[in-house]
């Protein structure tokens, strides 16, 4: 899990600094501070399980077991990419990983989440289907569309509730009456909790308790996470509309320093040893980032291809 | 030959996929033992159990968006919205999700899924319930739509449409539902893209499809006392659509009339009419007619409904106009 966090981190650090020397273009929305929700969460789950992921979906790729090196072309637009230079940062997915999707609509991974468990339950599998969203998300109507059915149908569901306590630029308060967005699911006959989202632990441990019952046919979960992001929704929003005192908090609570303190405390592991994986995770990145240099831009006529399964001489034409 | 309603085609082709494929199931409002808004679903419940055809609650966003996830996860839904205006709750997950998958991940997910929507008017059903939105799916890359107008159409691209990989938006011209049509014993799939000449004629081309078929062809039948032979094409799916079969009536007549229930402002007829002008320019005799509704909301009051919506009369008269 250590590593995965780490990875996520040194990964996005890098897309940051080369953002910011334009290198990478679009929208890139950052994972930093959050990264204790995705691990802790697909640290229960098989390489089958599903999951749906949000515009800040890095954190969710990586945490699933997603390869750096296709993630890194991707978000330079290069053939070599996960998608082929077609998607972007918003657009990753790996079917063979069960990833249905980074997601640039707010609110729409609720449905797929859902449909891909009410897919596993038909199919008498028992996967899982982990649903990560954020909290002004759940204003859409299609939370309230994908926790009713889910509920009613038991559905292998776990609605995975990453509270930045933003959307965009305003704050919880200031988007929904609700303290606690768990307090959703009793509207649903769903058993819900707030936790820490900054203690990868206690993610693990309540997503874990999740997906036993999810396995079990015992039906859907929302478990709601507190946490923070550290940077801007963008890469480039300053973020001016948070109290630097609130900003200076929570980088008192970074999961990944609490976490190797965790680690440390309980002998699991040395100082060195933490060391060793970061030292580790930065050849990773180098390895990515030479991969992303090193290839190719797609052709220009992979531009009217992919699009139906079957069908491609159309789109050549304006 | 037997004698089937347009509702029992559709019927009837979903019930032989879903003897074929057991990852082929219904969802919808009321497609469970209520049988379908339209009746359409009826006894299918019956015969395939709640696990395959699944009465949803009403809410249009979850049934397309659970649609999107099942298909990418290895389903074949199909899912049925009361009235394709209820699209509108259930647009995202149709054109940002299913249109946009495969393309966006690169190839890596398909989504197999088919969406059933009823349309049209003429049944004083008022403006919510009488839209002919065919323009707004046709206009999304990602999308294939098929519209039949009758029932042995509407079972073989019933069969085509579960079968396709892609997402096949599926539009019902809802006043057909009970009409009879002859249909052969054994129905084969229909490719979609390929059109059909209802009636060969050699002065002029109408192009169009779904409930206006029928219109046309009483239309034809009305001027071919005249001495005028229209060819009546049915496009049966806009999209892929078949261009050569366009090129090729207006190459023979000269004369093209697209003619379609929407209301004409930014209307598929639009397209088409524009396609056959761009294209066909030198083959043409006079200016592409188009015929489609007024530009209003469909009305409910009958006689203004009727006032509202293309006919058969109109069809004639705007290939009068033509010579």
């Amino acid at each position: 899990m250590y590593r995965k966090m780490l990875s996520i981190r040194k990964f996005e650090k890098t897309a940051s600094t080369f953002f910011a020397e334009g290198k990478i273009p679009g929208f890139v929305h950052l994972y930093i501070g959050e990264e204790a929700i995705a691990v802790g969460a697909c640290a229960n789950l098989r390489d089958d399980d599903y999951i749906t992921s949000t515009h800040r979906g890095h954190g969710h790729i990586v945490a699933k077991g997603g390869n750096l090196k296709y993630m890194m072309a991707e978000l330079f637009g290069k053939e070599t990419g996960y998608c082929k230079g077609k998607g972007g940062s918003m657009h990753i997915a790996d079917a063979e990983l069960g990833i249905l999707g980074a997601n640039g609509i707010v609110g729409a991974g609720h449905l797929i989440a859902t449909g891909a468990a009410w897919s596993a339950s038909y199919r008498g599998s028992d996967q899982v289907s982990v649903c990560f969203f954020g909290d002004a998300s759940t204003n859409q109507s299609t939370f309230h569309e994908a926790m009713n059915l889910a509920s009613l149908w038991k559905l292998p569901v776990i609605f995975v509730c990453e509270n930045n306590l933003y959307g965009i630029s305003v704050s919880q308060a200031r988007h929904q009456t609700i303290k606690d967005i768990a307090e959703r699911g009793e509207g649903y006959c769903m058993p819900s909790l707030t936790a820490d989202g900054n203690d990868v632990v206690t993610v693990y441990e309540h997503v874990q308790e999740a997906v036993q019952r999810a396995r079990n046919g015992e039906g859907p979960t929302l478990l709601e996470f507190k946490t923070y992001r550290q940077h801007g929704h963008f890469e480039g929003d300053p973020g001016a509309y948070r109290p630097k005192e609130e900003v200076e908090a929570w980088l008192q609570k970074d999961p990944i320093p609490r976490f190797e303190k965790y680690l440390m405390e309980h002998k699991l592991m040395t100082a060195d040893e933490l060391k060793q994986i970061g030292t580790e995770v930065d050849g990773e990145i180098q390895e990515a980032l030479d991969f992303a240099f090193a290839s190719g831009y797609p052709a220009l006529e992979a531009s009217v291809q992919g699009i139906y399964s079957d069908i491609v001489e159309e789109a050549r034409s304006r | 030959m037997r004698k089937m309603t347009y509702g029992e085609g559709i019927r009837e082709g979903m019930r032989s996929k879903m003897l074929e494929d057991p990852n082929v199931v219904l969802l919808g409002e009321d497609v469970g033992p209520y049988g379908g808004t339209f009746g359409v679903t009826k006894g299918l419940w019956e015969q395939f159990g709640e696990e395959r055809v699944r009465d949803t609650p009403i809410s249009e966003g979850i049934i397309v968006g659970a649609s999107v996830g099942a298909a990418a996860t290895g389903l074949r839904p199909v899912a049925e919205l009361m009235f394709i205006d209820f699209l509108t709750f259930g647009m995202d997950g149709l054109v940002n999700q299913a249109a946009k998958m495969r393309y966006m991940f690169g190839g890596k997910i398909s989504v197999p899924l088919v969406l059933r929507l009823p349309a049209g008017g003429g049944i004083s059903a008022g403006a919510q319930h009488s839209g002919s939105l065919e323009a707004w799916v046709t206009h999304v890359p990602g999308l294939k739509v098929v519209y039949p107008s009758n029932a042995q159409d509407a079972w073989g691209m019933m069969l085509t449409a579960i079968e396709d990989d892609n997402p096949v938006v599926y539009i019902e011209s809802k006043i057909l539902y009970s009409k009879k049509y002859e249909v052969d014993d054994t129905v084969a799939a229909i490719p979609l893209g390929v059109a059909s000449v209802k009636r060969e004629g050699s002065d002029v081309s109408i192009i169009t499809y779904g409930k206006q078929v029928e219109d046309a062809l009483t239309a034809a039948k009305v001027l071919a006392e005249e001495g005028i032979e229209a060819e009546v094409i049915d496009l049966r799916s806009l999209y892929p659509l078949d261009k050569e079969a366009i090129f090729t009536s207006v190459a023979k007549t000269h004369r093209a009339l697209v003619v379609t229930e929407e209301v004409k402002r930014g209307g598929f007829g639009g397209e088409l009419s524009a396609m056959i002008s761009e294209l066909c320019f030198d083959e043409l005799d006079a200016p592409v007619v188009r015929i489609g509704a007024l530009n209003t909301p469909v009305p409910y009051s009958p006689v203004l409904e009727a006032y509202v919506l293309p006919n058969t009369e109109d069809i004639i008269q705007g290939i009068k106009s033509m010579f």
